[in-house]
């Protein structure tokens, strides 16, 4: 588990535990510090302790240990409503019997705040997720994209510095929910709030966040940027968690530092980067994307994974194929080619060269839990 | 214009404009006839209940309505009188031929055994008018021309012009006199409709009372039942069975049951009162009056209709997610502002619905204020078991069932303006 100190933490959790029966730690040892304006995205499976740390930072749950400090300030006995963070739910929870313009006033009313400037900010606030015209209506009139817009002018609308948004696109449909990445993205971008959201959806996760805590078991398994996150899988878990991937298991032939030799169960040997493999001798998973195996032709030079293959299964898919294929002994190895003219001529049954760099085949953990896969 | 619609009709069949099936009946009429077979099908497994709901419901309240209208005695018993009566001045005692006339029709009727009836009606106008009219009826056999005289000398009932009055002005197939009663208004010499002495007032004043009632109880029971609600919809499954059940059980229990209990904890020489002189709080010269008056009704409905508002109030509290006051709290309101604000307005429907369902059930409750309530805590259904039961006047039990029957529609109808929803339950 990494732990990255920035030099100006906004939001830290300090060795946070957390359990709810007294006999099992939902949160196990949770360091996290969020930089002021930042967009942190806590990604899970479910039961993997990122709500509750969600609602340990927003007041609804107190932490069993540890301790969370929002500006230097630790929070553990400062009540919700005296916190001033933004929040944003999975079914919106705008007041069904008020219109969206008394939802917007509802936290400035509470505040005490003058009925000009209040009026001022709501429009302001509106006018942000272009839902002006909506002032007097409730919330059953509004589509879920609508009413999830305006859950967010709310939640921004008393200028809090810290906004958390628990699974907020988790009820709309897919083009919709990609719609709405982006504006929340742009908003963020545009208010310079800090940001922390949690999702199951690592496709979000990848579109929004600056950094990415991926949450399971109760723990932090890779905290990084996006592009680290998918590039660079610190574990077997973050690999299979992030994105496809092929996995292998066998043991280490030749250790070192940056490089390993792994023997396959069935024979193969294939040459790995070393991202935490044990040691000589030990069991390790390999993990390689879809996208960096490609067939290799007569004329073109080999690299140095290359093993013959057989084609099992091709999916059409617009823009890339997917080849499933029987390569070292697994037949559910998958190949992302992209639709160009010349890969099209794979036929199912058909035996085939398959090869990848070493420096894409990352040797990691023995993950010992089954792959799990995100939606 | 001309070419799109022959492109989409070539799907559709069409027939002087209207839609058809493929062979050519009209869409409508085939839809109707597919239907046919569903409908009769779900006729028929309502039928036993509304053939049921018809007679035992439907029927006698129709019946209990026409009965407060309906007055039939003078005008079948008495016809030749009332004949002979448009020509009396409506002033005086009539003359000779009204009293032939009336002698006639006695004769007839006491062969008919029509007398009894005649004299219940008329005894509700006038007191006293039953044991004349009786006593007339049988001696009216032996009686000779002229019949005037006779008649006024026999008793003082004849000589009271309000008696011909009233046959003349209830002689008549339909008649408002009941509902005139049970207003608590009474027809002057005149013929004039006028409010009774004000101590003579008893039904109008035992409808406000029942209302006032009602209100306490509805009052009561939802300050007990919210937060039994609220506790209820907020606790894990397994605690709120039991709550529930603890709830329901009075449900189960006889209403004689519950009732009677009430007595042995309110009387004076009761639970309540012992225990409070024997902790020295009281004197036993200054036993609280729990019972036989109105605090007594108001305890023991509160009880008996608490499940009516807790039902209605947890269903809708159920359906509460708990994010709402979550995001209060997380906008800046305080627990109070949050629960206030937030979500007693979400609960107005199970408010609404339970308010309406306990405030309807004790306007009409009968058993509980008649063994518990006495004197003052009476209501006005028991006065309409009181004329059913022992004043025999159906008329004005009738009218009053009425107009009881009335103002609960009237604020169903006020509930549905208000809140608009249907009613919960459970």
């Amino acid at each position: 588990m990494e732990h990255v100190d920035t030099a100006n933490p906004y939001v830290v959790f300090d060795r946070v535990q957390k359990t709810y029966d007294g006999e099992e730690l939902v949160v196990k040892d949770l360091n996290l510090s969020i930089e002021k304006g930042e967009f942190l995205t806590m990604l899970g499976p479910s039961g993997s302790g990122k709500t509750t740390c969600l609602m340990m930072l927003a007041g609804f749950e107190t932490s069993t240990f540890g301790e969370i400090r929002i500006d230097g300030v630790a929070i553990n006995n400062i009540p919700p409503h005296k916190r001033g963070i933004g929040m944003v739910f999975q079914n919106y929870a705008l007041f069904p019997h008020m219109t969206i313009g008394e939802n917007l006033a509802f936290p400035l009313e509470v505040r005490q705040m003058g009925k000009s400037e209040r009026e001022e900010k709501i429009r302001r606030a509106l006018a942000m997720v272009q839902m002006e015209a909506f002032a007097n209506r409730r919330p059953a009139q509004l589509s879920g994209g609508q009413q999830q817009r305006v859950a967010l002018a709310r939640a921004l609308v008393f200028e809090p510095e810290l906004v958390l948004m628990d699974e907020p696109l988790g009820a709309l449909d897919k083009n919709l929910r990609e719609t709405m990445q982006y504006e929340i993205k742009h908003l963020h971008e545009q208010l310079g709030v800090t940001v922390v959201y949690v999702t199951h959806d690592q496709t979000e996760a990848l579109t929004m966040s600056d950094r990415i805590a991926v949450f399971n078991d109760g723990r932090i398994q890779q905290l990084a940027a996006p592009a680290d996150l998918y590039e660079r899988p610190e574990n077997a878990f973050v690999a299979a968690f992030i994105g496809e991937n092929n996995r292998m298991t066998g043991a280490v032939e030749e250790y070192s530092e940056d490089k390993v030799s792994v023997r396959l169960e069935d024979g193969s040997l294939v040459q790995a980067k070393n991202v935490c493999a044990s040691g000589q001798g030990d069991q390790t998973t390999l993990s390689l994307r879809p996208e960096r195996a490609f067939t290799i032709g007569n004329g073109d030079s080999q690299p140095v994974n290359c093993f013959d293959g057989k084609v099992e299964e091709l999916i059409y898919l617009g823009d890339h194929i997917r080849a499933r294929m029987n390569i070292c002994g697994h037949d559910d190895f998958i190949i992302k080619l992209p639709n160009a003219s010349s890969k099209l001529t794979l036929k199912v049954g058909q035996p085939v060269k398959v090869g990848w760099a070493a420096e894409d085949c990352r040797a990691l953990d023995l993950s010992e839990d089954g792959p799990v896969h995100s939606d | 214009m001309q070419q799109s619609a022959s492109a989409s009709s070539s799907d559709d069949h069409r027939r002087d404009g209207k839609l058809v099936t493929a062979d050519g009946r009209p869409l409508q009429a085939s839809l109707r006839s597919a239907e046919r077979r569903r409908k009769i099908i779900a006729f028929l497994f309502v039928s036993p209940l509304l053939a049921f709901l018809l007679i035992s419901f439907v029927i006698p309240i129709g019946q209990m309505m026409w009965r407060s209208v309906d007055n039939p005695t003078i005008i079948n018993t008495l016809p030749r009188t009332l004949e002979a009566m448009q020509e009396w001045d409506g002033q005086n005692i009539p003359d000779e031929p009204v009293f032939a006339a009336l002698a006639e029709d006695l004769r007839e009727a006491q062969q008919n055994r029509r007398v009894g009836p005649l004299a219940v009606r008329l005894n509700y106008e006038i007191s006293g008018a039953r044991g004349a009219l009786s006593r007339k009826a049988r001696s009216v056999a032996t009686m000779d021309a002229p019949y005037r005289e006779q008649f006024l000398e026999s008793d003082r009932l004849w000589q009271n012009p309000r008696l011909y009055q009233i046959i003349q002005r209830e002689g008549r197939p339909l008649t408002l006199s009941y509902y005139v009663a049970a207003t608590d208004r009474a027809y002057d010499a005149d013929g004039n409709i006028v409010r009774r002495p004000e101590q003579q007032r008893i039904y109008m004043t035992l409808f406000g009372r029942t209302f006032a009632m009602s209100a306490a109880i509805l009052v009561l029971t939802l300050l007990l039942g919210f937060p039994i609600a609220f506790w209820m919809a907020h606790l894990p499954m397994r605690y709120a069975n039991l709550l529930m059940i603890m709830v329901l059980l009075p449900f189960w229990t006889s209403l004689l049951v519950r009732t009677t209990s009430w007595i042995v904890l309110l009387q004076q020489q009761g639970v309540i009162n012992s225990s409070l002189v024997a902790l020295g709080i009281l004197d036993s010269g200054n036993r609280l009056s729990l019972m036989y008056n109105m605090t007594g009704t108001i305890i023991a409905m509160t009880h008996i209709l608490l499940p009516f508002m807790v039902l209605p109030l947890y269903s809708v509290m159920k359906t509460i997610p708990p994010s709402y006051m979550r995001a209060a709290r997380s906008l800046g309101a305080n627990n109070w502002t949050a629960f206030w604000r937030v979500y007693v307005p979400q609960t107005v429907p199970g408010i609404g619905a339970g308010g309406v369902l306990v405030f309807i059930i004790s306007i009409g409750y009968y058993i509980t204020p008649a063994l518990v309530g006495g004197q003052s805590g009476r209501m006005i259904s028991n006065m309409i078991a009181y004329h059913m039961q022992n004043s025999l006047n159906w008329g004005l039990a009738a009218a009053l069932g009425t107009m009881l029957l009335v103002s609960v529609l009237i604020l169903y109808w006020a509930y549905n303006k208000l809140v608009g929803a249907d009613i919960k339950l459970g």
